[in-house]
């Protein structure tokens, strides 16, 4: 066994591939279940996002990975290494907390120099001024934490994890602490290092947008399980449970009667019309179904007028609000049997903002709906706040 | 380890991240010494005591003590000291009152209006434990002497016919070896133990509630005894109890600044035990008090509705 | 706004701190009488309530009166060891309790709550109970003065320690673990010097109960005197003008403790901010 822990530290080339793998990982409290038996595979060099909501297992998963959590059954896995049981401080993963975990007592470079002297490395200090050269830090060496804003602590976080060159690094909602206009710098900032540096990095967030900007794949988690897992695009433009077509952006998702497949497109009957999917993007094959279409992908016009690239159409919606946001205006339009749809429309000056109370019929094109299972709840992921 | 038990490579017990928490016997290990400690030296030493004071009373250190449960013990002390044990409370009382008034101006003015000097206030509020106690009583002595300019201004304001009136004070217009004294003794000695739990309890008030009460109360003092009282009562409960117990147990203001007429059970207990020797009487009279203070607290927590202090 | 009305204003928001600070200074004056009486010069007149002439004698003796020095003597070595032993087995038992669960953890706290709200009279004559039935009643001396010390400074002790333990960031010990120090690496580089500044607060405070004690000590000292029973039998003759030296110096020092921690930690901030 302890041979197999330092070779996690010290032989790191030994096998090709160092992908951290997840089999069956289940972490069961008393009362809950809070990962429930999870397969999942972060290729080497990647960067992965959690996403989800809080409470959905993602904080768990990345605390098992980090060993500061022991998983109930299941294994984990870096390369050919086995690390389930391994103590935190024998696997080659480093971790930036939510709240930066900075230690108060010790300056900056301290701070940063934690980990190698921990391991016995000696002359750190080169390697420590590179390191906060990396983070623009420099000048900032001899401070102690408390005198630093959040960005910076931020910043001395991830050199304090980085300099220890982990073949994962863990990132617990990092951002989080952070307001908005930082963050948008630092999601940037993160991306550029670890494209520099090129080691694995697991992004736990439930920030979708945060998610989408970084990550190469995302998996998004729902009450201990992964929902759906890609690149975020796929996930975005094709998601296959109403969770993730809500919690991902928003979706319109209208009640629809699965009519059969017809070639490459599955037909559905809307509210009376006739709509249809394409197959690869068909979650459910008969019976009821949900008809799913992004608000942006929605077009309207007043009711008879011309659509501009129609689809399929669906008419006799009135308009019960508009908000003007700038790039586009958001619609909600009421629809003869009573549910609201969504409609963004850009602002490309085209045409006049319809008010209130307009009759207008909307249409999409075909190839961008989704369909999905009748059995799951419309409103799942639908963030309330 | 319940389901895939198999697949665990090594003892999951023996890696149990991240800290030592889980290990049961640890936990016992680091309180050991210290639960001892106070076991022997705190709670049998109180088993002893009711033991001691159901001894025959006829006994002496000389001649030793034996077991026969007499419990007229309890109802001959009782009756021979009860002027002290009322005394007792009474004063106690009354310095626990005056505690919370002044203490409630000094820790509302350190919690609100202190500003950066918090810090500095709050080390003050202490720094008199720095000196030792029986000095700064002593020092009432003089601060109270009867030439002093104390005692002149109370007569020239008539305080002391007041005092005189409401029977803390003789007709002689003194102020030091009067009821006066011992509770402004007992008043000024424990302050410290009132301002801190009323500091820890204003200080978590959000500042925000208060402006907000002088936004729907018309006055500050409505505004006050409506919400920002009610919020302090925590470190009210807190603060009463801790100047409460150990004033009423207190002999050494009673003793310093008082007459033969002060003397509280304190007093009574010290001396039954190290000048006349009685064992019994003293363990009975000790036991009283306790169950008093022990009665009292329980029933001030329940009515005040703070039962989680502990 | 006419003069009367801004007067009115500014004592309305000044006057609870000048109340707060009037009861402050009040709390000062018997220390400021004792720093006074130090300098006095009884030699007059017996009556040592009363100023009556500047001198430095009283500093230049201080131990003349007799039995005095060898009382301030004893009550510093038990202070010291009364301090060190509660520092040391309340560390411990803040660190099981609020770091360990185990069977008995409420039963542990509420023996730690009950010394700090019973009164000194009961604790002492309890004690002194226990040792005359124990056989010990001829004994009593250092040993039993040291025993009863330890007893009320350990809840002290605790009480500050899990305080500042339960303040500490769980995250930053986890941290520590994750950046490959092990448990005690962790104990030594991260926890023990952030719990560090608890344990002297609670040591100081240990030594000033200790050195202050009168109640307890006095049932359970047999022939031996501390200073402040030193004190307390002194009264009845009229006491020394020198135990207010010993007053005064115990304060400043206990002064100069706390405000050169404090100038020290403001010097070291505005280095590091430099």
């Amino acid at each position: 066994m302890s041979q197999l822990h330092e070779s996690t530290t010290t032989d790191r080339s030994a096998s090709g591939s160092r992908d951290l793998r997840l089999s069956g990982l289940t972490k069961e409290y008393a009362a809950f279940t809070a990962v429930k038996s999870l397969d999942l595979v972060v290729p080497q060099g990647s960067f992965f996002a959690l996403l989800g909501p809080s409470g959905c297992g993602k904080t768990t998963t990345l605390r098992m990975v980090a060993g500061l959590e022991t998983p109930t059954s299941g294994t984990i896995h870096l390369g050919d290494t086995e690390i389930t049981y391994a103590k935190p401080y024998k696997r080659p993963v480093n971790t930036v907390f939510q709240n930066y975990a900075l230690f108060p007592h010790l300056n900056i470079s301290k701070n940063v120099a934690f980990g190698l002297e921990r391991r016995g490395v000696k002359n750190v200090g080169q390697q420590v001024a590179d390191m906060l050269e990396l983070v623009e830090l420099t000048s900032q060496a001899h401070k102690k934490p408390a005198q630093m804003s959040g960005g910076q602590q931020q910043r001395v976080a991830l050199a304090r994890a980085l300099i220890n060159q982990p073949e994962v690094l863990l990132l617990d909602e990092p951002l989080g602490a952070l307001d908005l206009k930082l963050r948008r710098g630092m999601q940037l900032e993160l991306k550029r290092i670890q494209t520099e540096v090129g080691l694995t990095f697991v992004h736990v967030t439930h920030d979708q947008e945060e998610a989408m900007t970084m990550a190469d794949t995302i998996a998004v988690m729902n009450q201990g399980v992964i929902e759906q897992m890609g690149a975020p695009n796929d996930l975005y433009e094709n998601p296959t449970t109403t969770f993730v077509a809500n919690f991902l952006g928003q979706s319109n998702l209208i009640e629809a009667e699965i009519q059969g497949r017809e070639g490459g497109q599955v037909k559905v009957r809307v509210q009376g019309a006739v709509a249809s999917i394409p197959a690869e993007r068909a979650h459910s094959e008969s019976g009821k179904g949900w008809l799913g279409i992004r608000p942006e992908k929605v077009l309207i016009a007043e009711a008879g007028q011309p659509i501009d690239a129609p689809g399929d159409v669906i008419t006799g919606g009135f308009i019960t609000d508009v908000s003007f946001v700038g790039v586009s205006t958001q619609y909600m339009v009421k629809m003869p049997w009573g549910q609201e749809l969504m409609v963004f429309e850009q602002n490309t000056g085209a045409r006049r903002m319809l008010p209130v109370g307009t009759k207008v019929d909307v249409s999409w094109r075909p190839e961008y709906a989704f369909l999905l299972d009748a059995s799951q709840d419309a409103k799942a992921g639908i963030e309330e706040d | 380890m319940t389901s895939t038990a198999g697949i665990a490579p090594a003892n999951p017990h023996d890696t149990a991240a991240p800290a030592p928490r889980g290990r049961k016997l640890t936990g016992y290990w680091l309180i050991l010494p210290a639960a001892l400690w106070l076991g022997v030296f705190f709670v049998i030493p109180f088993y002893s005591l009711v033991s001691s004071s159901l001894f025959d009373p006829n006994g002496s250190v000389l001649t030793g003590y034996d077991m026969t449960w007499h419990f007229a013990n309890y109802f001959d002390a009782i009756n021979d000291y009860k002027a002290q044990l009322w005394r007792s409370i009474w004063y106690a009382g009354i310095a626990t009152l005056a505690c919370l008034v002044i203490g409630y101006v000094l820790a509302y003015a350190i919690a609100f209006k202190a500003g950066r000097w918090k810090n500095l206030m709050l080390v003050l509020v202490i720094a008199p434990f720095f000196t030792s106690f029986l000095l700064r009583t002593l020092s009432w002595k003089l601060i109270l002497a009867d030439d002093g300019w104390v005692v002149g201004f109370a007569q020239t304001i008539h305080l002391t016919n007041l005092l005189n009136f409401i029977g803390l004070t003789g007709t002689d217009d003194r102020l030091l070896a009067t009821p006066f004294a011992v509770i402004a003794g007992l008043t000024y000695n424990f302050l410290p133990f009132m301002v801190l739990p009323l500091y820890a309890s204003l200080e978590k008030i959000d500042v925000r509630l208060i402006e907000a009460s002088s936004d729907l109360y018309a006055s500050p003092i409505r505004g006050f005894f409506k919400v920002t009282f009610p919020l302090s009562l925590p470190g009210v409960v807190a603060g009463t109890l801790l100047t409460f117990i150990p004033a009423a147990g207190d002999y050494i203001n009673a003793t310093l600044l008082g007459n033969t007429n002060t003397k509280m059970v304190g007093n009574v207990i010290q001396s039954l035990f190290t000048t006349q020797g009685d064992y019994a009487a003293a363990g009975a009279l000790s036991v009283t008090l306790m169950a008093i203070i022990v009665g009292l607290v329980l029933v001030y927590v329940r009515t005040s509705g703070t039962e989680d202090l502990v | 706004m006419s003069t009367l009305a801004r007067l009115r204003r500014w004592i309305g928001k000044h006057l609870v701190l000048g109340l707060g600070l009037l009861v402050l200074v009040y709390t000062f004056v018997p220390i400021a009488v004792v720093v006074l009486m130090s300098f006095n010069n009884n030699s007059k007149s017996k009556n040592v309530y009363k100023f009556q002439d500047f001198t430095w004698n009283n500093w230049l003796h201080p131990f003349k009166p007799g039995g005095m020095k060898d009382s301030v003597i004893l009550s510093i070595e038990i202070a010291l060891l009364a301090t060190l032993v509660a520092t040391i087995l309340g560390t411990l038992a803040a660190f099981a309790l609020s770091r360990h669960k185990f069977v008995g953890r409420r039963a542990a706290n509420l023996i730690i709550f009950l010394p700090m709200a019973s009164p000194e009279i009961v604790m002492g004559s309890s004690l002194l109970a226990l040792f005359v039935s124990r056989g010990f009643g001829g004994q009593l001396g250092f040993v039993t003065i040291l025993i009863a010390h330890v007893m009320f400074c350990l809840s002290f002790v605790i009480v500050t320690v899990k305080a500042r333990l339960s303040g500490l960031d769980d995250n930053l010990e986890q941290a520590a673990m994750d950046l490959y120090a092990n448990e005690v690496q962790t104990f030594w580089r991260v926890t023990f010097p952030l719990v560090l500044p608890g344990i002297i607060g609670a040591a100081l405070l240990s030594f000033s109960l200790s050195f202050d004690d009168f109640i307890i000590t006095n049932l359970n000292a047999g022939q031996e005197v501390t200073f402040p029973m030193f004190v307390y039998g002194a009264n009845q003759r009229g006491v020394p003008m020198q135990v207010n030296v010993i007053g005064t110096a115990m304060f400043v020092i206990a002064i100069a403790i706390v405000l050169g921690n404090e100038i020290f930690r403001r010097r070291q901030e505005k280095a590091l901010a430099a």
